[in-house]
């Protein structure tokens, strides 16, 4: 995890007030959110597994989409080396506002077991990061656990064209 | 917020367009069919391929680094993390390459619940395999079906050991747990299941027109290019070598269990894919043959030897010297003889091997884990020119390469 | 003073040494306990110079001079039918003896047997490349150059495969630590950022038993998570249970949707479906 200091609540903590319009559109945009693949390494198998019928990803209206200027959210599954940090920075500039991130398991949260020279400690380094997944790998159902944070999240937020930056990088 | 960095366009320094009017394609490292990191660069002369790049490294972890700064024992879960879909199979390759530098035997129920496990880790791996491939052709519900069977057996493991993808089922000297009571019923209802299930998939696949018309004479890997790349595994019996270490340089208990080996001489990735379907049935032959050997085997789970292994809990926790000696092998470290050591098994990838040189020390002076995905891409730049762009997307499927062993 | 930390050698060491304590050694037999191996090996000694052979767990290892490597190889493979190059690799003994050793393993299909032909080059001398007799060795010497700096003679691409390209240093030598050195630890920020953005992101937090001063505060309730200066004296702890959707429900459907969970109303299932 990154050392820099990162303003998770933007008012302190106080609930904002919304209007009509933005909890409609928050409503929309928390219901409708479409991942983009990025699965690195073993966690991309327990994405998958949400994916499948047992532990079924579409009840939440995710579509996984391929290309990054199609996806909102942008979930980190798997272990982020510094060869593909470049990459994986160039794909996030790529997909358009509003975006969000999940970091899942512990190779993208801090780098996980793999306290090498090769591993980025931790994805938040390079991008910024909303929801934090534990686990190696995390169960599908955790990742869904995450994905209900995440569209809490959105609500609670206003819903504006641009979203404020999160931090400095 | 589209926040500034340094990133300079990248692909813009590359000649798309060649004097020859060839096209620089880069299927890059992150790529919903590239089965992982891989970043292939292809040159295109309109939708054939001439040349063909693999780039590896995407996923290098340092996991041989971690080996030389763990002790034996610790390393063990890292090994699961190199063969992600099968980690049983990564996790008994290297507990055999430690027994056998140590000199020690796993028991026999041991041995057996190992095999077992092995053998679900197989079929675990070809469904994935299945499903994987099957998406990518096209054939999009296999992916589902392949899928709700893996949560079966992946429920089985779970009942085991706890974790459904990262096992670490397996101990130097044999397992921990013993298997739990209603296990073996399941495993027998999963069986059942599964091999009524199977035979959906092959009717959905191998006589399919489509099918056929993606796999036949795509990915021909001729006997001499498999033997001089290394392959093994189902890659090299695709191209009609009879060679499976399980048969032909058997370990554990494969000596005494009855299956057959299925070999194509067609050498394309339609031989490769009936290898895949006939070997899932041999799997379940052999835990049909596991069941009455768990049975009436001795209760002993790890090997008997103080100097490398733990005792188990009753009598460290009744015995002194037990549990001193527990201590020193958890925080310092078994020390195993001086030597060096190679050992491959079949792992549902291929040859997967261990190479471990000891120097007498509780840390591994070198350990390189011999990955049989690392060659199998390497071969991609030998095989992929010739072929139409759509073909790379299933010849890729077919390799079966996981990147956790690629780059390790 | 600081203690005293050998450079030569920064992997992980045993703290506690047994003074008295003899290594045991695995034991080499020689090479007539093994038929077939022994007319390998003889047939080996006839074409090239064999420094040492002998039997290892049932494995031959035979240690040859580094300029008869590809010499060793074609023979093993041409004469002897040993049709697989497995893994070439390399180990590095700079330390104790000043270079690297080569490990080339080879696997005999139709004999069922394996040989390890082992070699010993320099720090800085080059090796002659086997690619031409297994193509196999494209990508083993590349991994080798990459992870040892072992300079391979007439390879096609002698490139990084696994380390970036624009990598500094060989990962593998026993001189680079794990967690890399100041070059590889702000590599991936100085790629994407730059180097003025090393103050804003911060250096790597390696050390995995770290404690925080608050880690009994925050960590130790879980499951019980409250935020930062709420009052969790005896009596006034604030209740925090598990939301999968937000209290009064989603505006809109209003409480429709909310299926509060009931610890006693809720359906076991005796079998898992």
């Amino acid at each position: 995890m990154a050392q820099h200091k990162v303003n998770y609540l933007a008012d302190g903590g106080t609930p904002i007030k919304l209007t009509t319009v933005d909890k409609i559109v928050n409503f929309g945009r928390s219901n409708s959110l479409w991942p983009m693949t990025y699965g690195l390494a073993c966690c991309a198998i327990e994405m998958m597994a949400a994916g499948g019928s047992r532990f079924d990803f579409d009840r939440f209206g995710t579509i996984f989409r391929a290309s990054p200027r199609q996806s909102d959210v942008i979930v980190v599954a798997g272990t982020l080396t510094k060869k593909h940090a470049e990459f994986m920075r160039r794909l996030y500039d790529q997909m358009p506002d509003p975006k969000w991130v999940i970091s899942m398991g512990s190779c993208a949260n801090t780098g996980g077991m793999f306290n090498t020279y090769a591993t980025v400690q931790g994805v938040d380094r390079v991008i910024p990061v909303d929801i934090y997944l534990p686990g190696c790998a995390p169960r599908p159902e955790t990742l869904q656990y995450a994905l209900m944070q995440l569209q809490q999240k959105i609500r609670r937020e206003p819903a504006r064209m641009a979203q404020k930056a999160k931090r400095l990088i | 917020m589209q926040q500034t960095n340094r990133l300079t366009p990248f692909f813009e320094n590359i000649n798309f367009e060649r004097e020859d009017n060839t096209m620089v394609v880069n299927f890059g490292p992150q790529h919903p069919s590239a089965h992982g990191q891989l970043r292939l660069m292809l040159e295109l002369q309109g939708e054939e391929v001439t040349k063909a790049y693999p780039d590896v490294g995407y996923l290098h972890r340092g996991i041989e680094k971690m080996g030389e700064n763990m002790i034996y024992n610790e390393f063990l879960p890292t090994t699961d993390r190199m063969d992600y879909i099968a980690s049983t199979s990564n996790n008994y390759g290297y507990a055999l390459a430690v027994e056998k530098l140590l000199g020690i035997e796993a028991p026999r129920r041991a041995e057996v619940i190992r095999t077992m496990l092995l053998e679900l880790n197989r079929i675990i791996s070809h469904l994935f395999w299945l499903a994987t491939h099957a998406l990518d052709v096209g054939a999009m519900s296999i992916f589902l079906y392949a899928f709700r069977e893996r949560e079966f057996a992946m429920d089985l493991m779970e009942d085991y050991c706890g974790a459904r993808l990262t096992h670490s089922a397996v101990r130097i000297g044999g397992v921990p747990l013993d298997l739990p009571n209603t296990w073996i019923k399941d495993l027998e209802k999963f069986i059942v299941n599964l091999e009524s299930q199977i035979p959906i998939y092959e009717g959905l696949l191998t006589k399919n027109r489509i099918w056929r018309m993606r796999l036949e004479n795509v990915g021909v890997i001729p006997k001499k290019m498999a033997k001089s790349w290394a392959l093994s595994g189902i890659a090299l019996r695709g191209s009609g070598v009879k060679w499976d270490l399980r048969k032909e340089m058997p370990y554990g208990i494969y000596p005494e269990l009855d299956f057959d080996i299925p070999v194509s001489d067609k050498c394309d990735s339609y031989g490769r894919y009936k290898c895949y379907m006939a070997e899932m049935y041999e799997c379940t032959k052999i835990l049909k043959q596991l069941i009455p050997m768990y049975e009436e085997s001795d209760t002993q789970l790890m090997a008997h030897s103080p100097e490398y292994i733990s005792c188990s809990k009753e009598e460290m926790m009744t015995q002194n010297y037990s549990l001193m000696q527990h201590f020193v092998l958890v925080t310092q470290g078994m020390r195993p003889p001086v030597g060096e050591v190679y050992v491959a098994t079949e792992s549902p990838k291929g040859e997967l091997g261990f190479y471990i040189v000891s120097d007498g020390s509780p840390y591994p002076y070198k350990l390189k884990c011999r990955a049989p995905s690392f060659w199998h891409t390497g071969l991609l730049n030998d095989l992929l020119p010739g072929h139409q762009l759509a073909d790379v997307v299933t010849i890729i499927g077919n390799l079966n390469i996981v990147f956790g062993e690629i780059d390790r | 003073m600081r203690a005293y930390t050998p450079k030569n050698d920064v992997q992980a060491k045993s703290y506690y040494s047994d003074r008295f304590f003899v290594k045991p050694t695995l034991a080499r037999k020689a090479i007539f306990n093994d038929s077939i191996l022994s007319a390998d090996c003889l047939s080996l000694q006839s074409k090239v110079e064999v420094l040492e052979s002998y039997l290892e767990l049932d494995h031959l290892v035979v240690i040859v001079n580094p300029e008869d490597n590809v010499k060793t190889i074609s023979h093993l493979k041409n004469i002897r039918a040993y049709d697989f190059l497995v893994e070439l690799t390399a180990v590095d003994y700079i330390a104790s003896r000043g270079g690297f050793e080569i490990v080339y393993e080879m696997l005999s299909t139709s004999k069922r047997k394996r040989i390890r032909v082992k070699t010993f080059i320099l720090q800085n001398d080059t090796i002659e490349t086997v690619e031409p007799l297994f193509r196999m060795a494209n990508w083993g010497e590349r991994e080798m150059f990459d992870m040892y700096g072992v300079k391979v003679k007439n390879h096609p691409h002698l490139q990084r495969i696994l380390m970036p390209h624009d990598w500094h240093g060989h990962p593998l030598l026993k001189t680079y630590p794990l967690h890399g050195d100041e070059a590889a630890s702000w590599y991936e920020v100085d790629k994407i950022f730059g180097k003025e953005a090393r103050d804003i992101v911060g250096p790597e937090l390696r050390d995995a038993a770290c404690v925080d001063r608050y880690d009994t505060e925050r960590f130790a309730r879980l499951g019980h998570e409250v935020s930062k200066g709420v009052d969790i004296s005896e009596g006034n702890e604030p209740d925090t249970p598990i939301r999968y959707q937000e209290e009064g429900g989603v505006k809109l459907f209003g409480k429709r949707l909310v299926t509060p969970f009931d610890e006693i109303e809720t359906k076991h299932l005796k079998e898992r479906k």
